[in-house]
């Protein structure tokens, strides 16, 4: 049993922050512009296809470092001659924009590196288990991607609150206007968190894409995910986020490693069925089985019983 | 150093300012008066670049119509607007430091001194300012404008809603702002402190100045304050 707890807690907690690198710059971004970015799962996307072509030629630690760059101008360059003409034309304009481009992205990607899972490999160096625990191993590659999304955890809440350019963020979310009015380059500054947001997405494909898979169909599952943390949370609060990260990521890996399920549950009852019933899919469910449907679960919860999301200020 | 002709603005289809023609020198003290809707706020807003400007604004023998606000200000133009826009999540003191321009040597005002001026913000430096009552908010939003060390500020209803205590102080900073050479053009819906403090008075009514003197002889012009200033 704490064998069980402590894999679980672990890759609860490498899912979770992997998921806060995407829900970070999505609610960021949305505290700015006062619309989901729909596109925000394709930039991780593209980070992993990037990576992944890049790795093929100057190996994966190139990769890490210049797709999360690229994906980031790329960010960036959406902003400024796509979502900044858009946004004159009011919310919804922005809305179906950013619609667009999720699905522009998708068919380029599979233009361009075709519809089949691509083999994106973790790195050889760190092919080797971290450590042995009560006989099960915890692959260096998991311990890799723990550290990373932790550093970029810290430096970005460091950034934001103690920074000068994080004052200005905060200022510019706010009182866009009277922060201008001050002498800041309101714009410029939307542009940089704009791109900042799509590279940290970028990053996040890049490291998971050997673990998650790269295919084009990646940004769709994930996207829908980090939408819920953003709901979750409360929309444009980053510590919300980072809770509804952590709470989703945890209560998969719960939910999958816990080998309980309703014949368990039966069984406690003394209650037994035949085999053969037309319900049997029903009696024989398990918890790992319903792991995926549990994130839009407690999404329908907190609408209901707490709409503003769990640390949000708005309605 | 300012200077306005045939200023129009509109707010979506109407048309709130019809032509002002106004001009403001170095160091000056000068008000705009006017009942609600005569434009004066639209007047600052269309200046520092908020509300689209169509005319001649010249700042600092510059045309500055047209330019994005952040430009504006690094001209060295403040805008205290109306409803003092205190960033609510930051400290006093974080609000302070936002007002200073990026790569701006140090100017006129610094924290310690204005601290100093006001006692009131100073105990409050490391509270947010969201909770901050609305006279010292508006002490904040004066002081956050005045730490980009402007040349001229244009401050809006700076007393509306305020205890007399905090009017008096609001009109000593002023008063302070004006003796270190910062021109002012205030809004200000309290006609003794304009009357007070000012060298120059316009009055607007719909959308246009009507009528330009001094505090002696408005008080003297009947007829200007019954057409176009008393309730």
């Amino acid at each position: 049993m704490p064998e069980i707890l402590v894999f679980a807690t672990l890759n609860g907690l490498v899912t979770g922050l992997l998921l806060f690198m995407l829900a970070s710059g999505l609610t960021v971004i949305f505290s700015m512009m006062g619309v989901l970015n729909f596109a925000h799962a394709s930039f991780y996307m593209l980070g992993a296809y990037f990576a992944y072509s890049i790795s093929l030629w100057f190996g994966y630690w190139t990769g890490l470092i210049v797709a999360p760059l690229l994906v980031g101008a790329l960010g960036a360059l959406v902003e400024r001659y796509g979502l900044r003409r858009v946004h004159q034309q009011g919310h919804v304009a922005e809305l179906v924009f950013t619609f667009g481009l999720a699905f522009l992205i998708e068919e380029a990607v599979q233009f361009f590196w075709g519809p089949e899972t691509r083999n994106y490999q973790a790195p050889e160096l760190l092919d080797f288990p971290l450590f042995t625990l009560f006989g099960q191993e915890f692959s260096a590659y998991r311990g890799f991607m723990l550290a990373i999304s932790m550093s970029i955890f810290l430096g970005l809440y460091h950034t934001l609150t103690r920074s000068r350019v994080g004052l200005v963020i905060q200022a510019a979310i706010t009182h866009p206007q009277m922060t201008a009015q001050l002498g800041h380059n309101v714009p410029l500054i939307f542009t940089m968190v704009f791109g900042v947001g799509t590279a940290l997405a970028g990053l996040a494909g890049v490291i998971a894409g050997p673990v998650l898979t790269t295919f084009p169909g990646m940004a769709l599952g994930l996207g829908s995910i980090v939408f819920v943390i953003v709901v979750i949370g409360g929309l444009g609060s980053l510590q919300g986020a980072l809770l509804a990260s952590l709470l989703i990521g945890l209560l998969q890996s719960y939910a999958i490693a816990a080998d309980v399920g309703v014949p368990d549950l039966l069984a406690m009852l003394g209650v037994e069925f035949p085999g053969d019933h037309p319900l049997d899919d029903l009696w024989t469910l398990h918890l790992a089985q319903v792991a995926p449907v549990l994130p839009f679960l407690l999404l329908v919860l907190v609408l209901v019983f707490r709409p503003k999301g769990l640390l949000g200020k708005r309605e | 150093m300012l200077e306005l002709s045939g200023l129009h603005a509109w707010h979506g289809k109407s048309h709130v300012l019809q032509g002002v023609e106004l001009e403001v020198g170095r160091g000056e003290i000068v008000s705009l008066l006017g009942r609600n809707g005569a434009g004066r706020s639209t007047t600052l807003k269309a200046i520092i670049g908020e509300v689209e400007p169509h005319g001649s604004i010249v700042f600092r023998n510059k045309q500055i119509a047209g330019r994005k606000s952040f430009e504006i200000a690094r001209l060295g133009l403040g805008h205290v607007p109306e409803n003092r826009q205190v960033f609510p999540g930051l400290t006093v003191r974080q609000n302070l430091l936002l007002g200073m321009k990026p790569g701006a040597a140090a100017g006129r005002w610094n924290i310690a001194e204005l601290f100093a001026m006001f006692p009131l913000l100073a105990a409050r430096a490391e509270t947010p300012g969201g909770v901050l009552s609305g006279g010292e908010q508006q002490l904040l939003s004066m002081c956050r404008t005045l730490m980009g060390d402007p040349e001229m500020i244009l401050i809006d209803e700076p007393t509306e809603g305020l205890a007399p205590k905090l009017v008096e102080q609001v009109g000593n900073l002023l008063l302070e702002i004006a003796a270190r050479g910062v021109a002012i053009l205030l809004v200000e819906q309290k006609r003794n402190i304009a009357m007070r403090i000012s060298q120059r008075l316009y009055v607007m009514g719909h959308g246009q100045v009507v009528w330009e003197g001094s505090p002696d002889s408005l008080a003297r012009a009947d007829a200007v304050r019954a057409e176009w200033l008393e309730v």
